[in-house]
């Protein structure tokens, strides 16, 4: 045991293309120019955050079979941003969403290795998986996944991915000019893969990177999802907004973990959280008010309600009553390229119902009311005790933070909260070390033995 | 009577060099090869002698030099970063100079090279291009598992790999660079227009499908980057077989070839012309540039040494598919001056040995191509498609 008070981790997560982002603030600016990204990078690591997080999505979003067009859209290459920014920052670790479908491991392993030797260990991975035809008519093998298979298929891309980076030896590159022997053997790098998902073999080119291998993060929720995360990810992304709901999770996580040998430090569960900051608690509410408007417009209001009723309601008065007709229970979507958020129809229009009746609701109304309120809002000491309370109460190792605003949004978050959390002895002052896994006391990861003739089962 | 247009000079930055035992030369840094420090040192190097670009070297399988063989040798360079990593890390500590990686077509998605070749304009402000790589290897298939591709003859000859399987992977290479470009393009340019009277971040009558349905492959598009700095980065292809001039007449801009002599130039040259006319491109003309490998010192004598040292070093001698010029700055000088009037319009140089032959190339082969007012002085154009002199294309699909 140490006496150091359990330490709060804090990430830095680029603002997305939902509704969260308010483009229509006079102080935002491009999600496209390399500009908007080193700057958010750079106060993120002024104020020693752990790491810097990019998510992505392989088609722009639909809904009535049109290009979404009401929030930001579009966004740059994942690998080519973060291989960017480490030229412009020195510690922030760089972490980065990439599919597990839509690429192969070869390929992606090649590009994470590349990534953490060209940031001196500061890579980090988000497996997602996917199985949508609609993505999938962007790539070669169409949407070639069964909803059903792409936790088989993401698993054993991992485990893929993990020989791969297993392939060279640490201090393989010998680069002994006077003997005149660059490499410690020939087979540096060769490897076998024979599994349902993947046969393949070669020879792996990228010598064993700082941390050994990134990173990775796991976002998924399922059961199958967070049995995945038990196994196999060094930290997890959620998004359980109450100190319950939070503590829940993180006793299911956290308690899966012995199974696979492995201690609860092992697995950092990082929520996503949003913020609204205020000179006082009242400000901080009207300001957070003002935010959910311009986050919720009356176009977006009906756009959320036709994700549960699945009817165009384009002709309703986003100012007047929920729509009297019932939602539409058919298989068939009206929304494309985004996550379902809203699972049971019947339930949550009858719940919205009833919220809307006692509470005289209109449709915009109701709907800033039951989407996505900010995970923190108050002054900067009480967004801090807010901060400090979830991770002392275990329903979160730390959060990654969307701030709302492109690039300035965490500017105050960095000036005003985390000098107090680092008052508090619970937030870093200084980098304790040069490669995320350091930020994240994660240890460098092993290497596994590994056999390049024969066939690797996989230790999942 | 006015001087000729002056020459564009790039040089391909691979590993140590392009000799197998430049490593081991005393200014060699071997140690370097995998970290981010070296690859920048060399293209700031590289911006600092005004070069117009650097190619970056990749390939999915390891060093050899003999193709489709794993070499046993523990002696030479094994190991390299993704080529396109290399140039985003590099792109934000550089201002001017073109960068340009190599892309492998064979097995990679078109949807994902797009968007990551667009960043890479926009981490450098129009600086992004690409080199699309052709891989009929075996050996690379296999680490992919998707597909077979099968060599009859492993031994390296090129005449050896079957000729309907180079044409299909030729095809399929313009296919895809004909899906990276139209992803590039399915953004028009003010697509984006944030009106908040209307609540729209796009106008989505600006973002478009491309709806690409091909023998390889269907892409249904529209990208989900914005349309890059150039609009269309720029398209190199390496071609020393006709069916590669029919793919670099169908799709490039710029074209990198292999001539031995003054006279071999001027027969590429004119060949690479017909096939344009062949294709019916109505592109600018295609950019030719020729390789040579550099062996460059203050005298001849000196150059052949360091060479021979090398090939001692190496046990043989260093074999290329380009021409290899052992000699002074001046002479190379001389002959890049005799073969522009054969019709090349710039030179990609590639460095026997690293640092020393990219530095006289920086110092005193630009310095004697200035003496000859056959190069400049300093950098003009902000964006790599204005310095080679080609113009930014609209949108396909923007209606006039």
């Amino acid at each position: 045991m140490t006496d150091r008070p359990r330490q709060i981790h804090l990430a830095a997560h680029f603002p997305g293309v939902n509704n969260t982002t308010v483009w229509s603030d006079p102080r935002a600016g491009s999600h496209i120019e390399f500009s908007s990204f080193a700057k958010l990078a750079r106060t993120a690591e002024r104020a020693k955050f752990d790491f810097f997080f990019l998510a992505e999505g392989l088609r722009l979003r639909e809904q009535r079979g049109r290009i979404h067009d009401l929030d930001v859209v579009g966004r740059p290459d994942t690998f080519a941003v973060l291989a960017a920014l480490a030229a412009v920052t020195d510690h922030i670790g760089l972490s980065g969403t990439i599919n597990s479908t839509f690429n192969e491991p070869f390929e992606v392993a090649r590009q994470f290795a590349s990534l953490d030797h060209l940031s001196g260990g500061r890579a980090a991975w988000n497996v997602v998986t996917s199985w949508d035809a609609f993505t999938g008519e962007n790539f070669r093998r169409g949407g070639f996944l069964a909803r059903e298979d792409r936790y088989d298929r993401a698993k054993e891309f991992l485990q893929t991915a993990r020989e791969l980076w297993d392939t060279w030896d640490d201090g393989a590159v010998v680069a002994d000019q006077g003997a005149g022997r660059f490499i410690l053997d020939a087979d540096q790098g060769a490897f076998v893969h024979k599994g349902q998902q993947f046969d393949i073999a070669g020879h792996f080119g990228v010598p064993r990177s700082p941390q050994g291998h990134p990173v990775i993060f796991q976002a998924g929720d399922s059961d199958t999802g967070r049995e995945f995360a038990a196994a196999d990810a060094d930290c997890i992304f959620t998004r359980h907004g109450s100190i319950a709901a939070g503590q829940r999770f993180f006793q299911d996580v956290k308690g899966r973990l012995a199974r696979y040998g492995r201690s609860p430090d092992d697995l950092k569960i990082l929520p996503a959280a949003t913020f609204v900051l205020g000179g006082s608690e009242k400000d901080a509410v009207e300001r957070s008010a003002v935010v959910r408007r311009q986050q919720v417009s009356g176009q977006t209001a009906i756009l959320f309600l036709e994700q549960v009723w699945n009817r165009d309601l384009s002709g309703y008065d986003p100012d007047g009553p929920l729509p009297a007709v019932e939602p539409d229970l058919g298989e068939s979507s009206i929304v494309q390229g985004r996550v379902a958020v809203f699972e049971d129809r019947m339930k949550t229009a009858a719940k919205w119902r009833a919220l809307s009746e006692a509470q005289g609701l209109s449709i915009r109304e109701l709907m800033i009311e039951v989407t996505n309120p900010a995970s923190f809002v108050g002054t900067p000491l009480q967004v801090a005790t807010q901060i400090e309370q979830a991770v002392t109460a275990e329903a979160a190792d730390g959060f990654i933070l969307i701030p709302h605003v492109t690039p300035g949004g965490l500017d105050e978050f960095a000036d005003s909260v985390v000098p107090i959390l680092q008052e508090w002895g619970r937030f870093r002052t200084e980098y304790d070390g040069p490669t995320l896994r350091d930020h994240l006391g994660l240890s460098v990861a092993r290497r596994t033995s590994f056999s390049p003739t024969g066939v690797n089962a996989g230790a999942s | 009577m006015a001087n000729p247009p002056h020459l564009h000079l790039a040089v391909a930055l691979e590993g140590a060099g392009w000799h197998p035992a430049a490593w081991r030369a005393s200014d060699a840094r071997p140690r370097d090869l995998f970290s981010p420090d070296y690859w920048v040192d060399l293209v700031q190097e590289s911006e600092w002698g005004l070069l117009d670009f650097v190619t970056l070297e990749d390939s999915l399988a390891p060093q050899s030099t003999r193709r489709g063989v794993i070499e046993r040798r523990t002696d030479r360079v094994r190991g390299r970063l993704d080529a396109l990593l290399i140039a985003a890390r590099v792109a934000p500590t550089t201002s001017a100079i073109g960068i340009v990686p190599v892309v492998t077509t064979t097995h990679t998605e078109p949807f994902h090279v797009s968007k990551a070749v667009a960043t890479l304009d926009y981490v450098s402000s129009g600086r992004a291009g690409l080199q699309a790589r052709v891989s009929a290897s075996e050996l690379e298939a296999r680490q992919f598992g998707r597909r077979r591709i099968s060599n009859p003859l492993p031994n390296g000859a090129r005449d050896s790999l079957d000729a309907g399987l180079v044409n299909d992977l030729f095809d399929e290479a313009a296919d895809f660079v004909d899906v990276v470009r139209r992803l590039w393009d399915s953004w028009e340019d003010d697509a984006e227009i944030r009106d908040i009277a209307t609540g729209r971040f796009i106008d989505r009558t600006k973002v478009h499908y491309i709806d690409f349905v091909g023998r390889y492959f269907s892409v249904k598009g529209p990208s989900i980057t914005p349309r890059p700095p150039q609009g269309q980065p720029l398209v190199s292809v390496l071609a020393h077989i006709p069916v590669a001039f029919r793919l670099a007449a169908r799709s490039a801009d710029l074209v990198y070839i292999t001539p031995e002599n003054t006279e071999a130039a001027g027969s590429i040259v004119a060949e690479i012309r017909a096939h344009e006319a062949a294709e019916g491109r109505r592109d600018p003309p295609l950019r030719i540039f020729a390789d040579i490998v550099v062996f460059l010192d203050e005298d001849t004598a000196t150059a052949h040494d360091r060479k021979q040292r090398f090939d001692d070093l190496d046990g043989e001698p260093l074999r290329s598919d380009a021409l290899i010029f052992v000699g002074t700055p001046a002479d190379l000088a001389e002959l890049m001056v005799a073969w522009q009037a054969a019709g090349i319009d710039g030179f990609r140089l590639r460095p026997g040995a690293i640092p020393h032959d990219l530095e006289m190339i920086t110092h005193e082969v630009v310095g004697a191509l200035q003496d000859r007012s056959a190069f400049r002085h300093h950098y003009e154009d902000a964006t790599l498609r204005a310095r080679l002199g080609l113009a930014r294309p609209a949108s396909r699909y923007a209606l006039a």
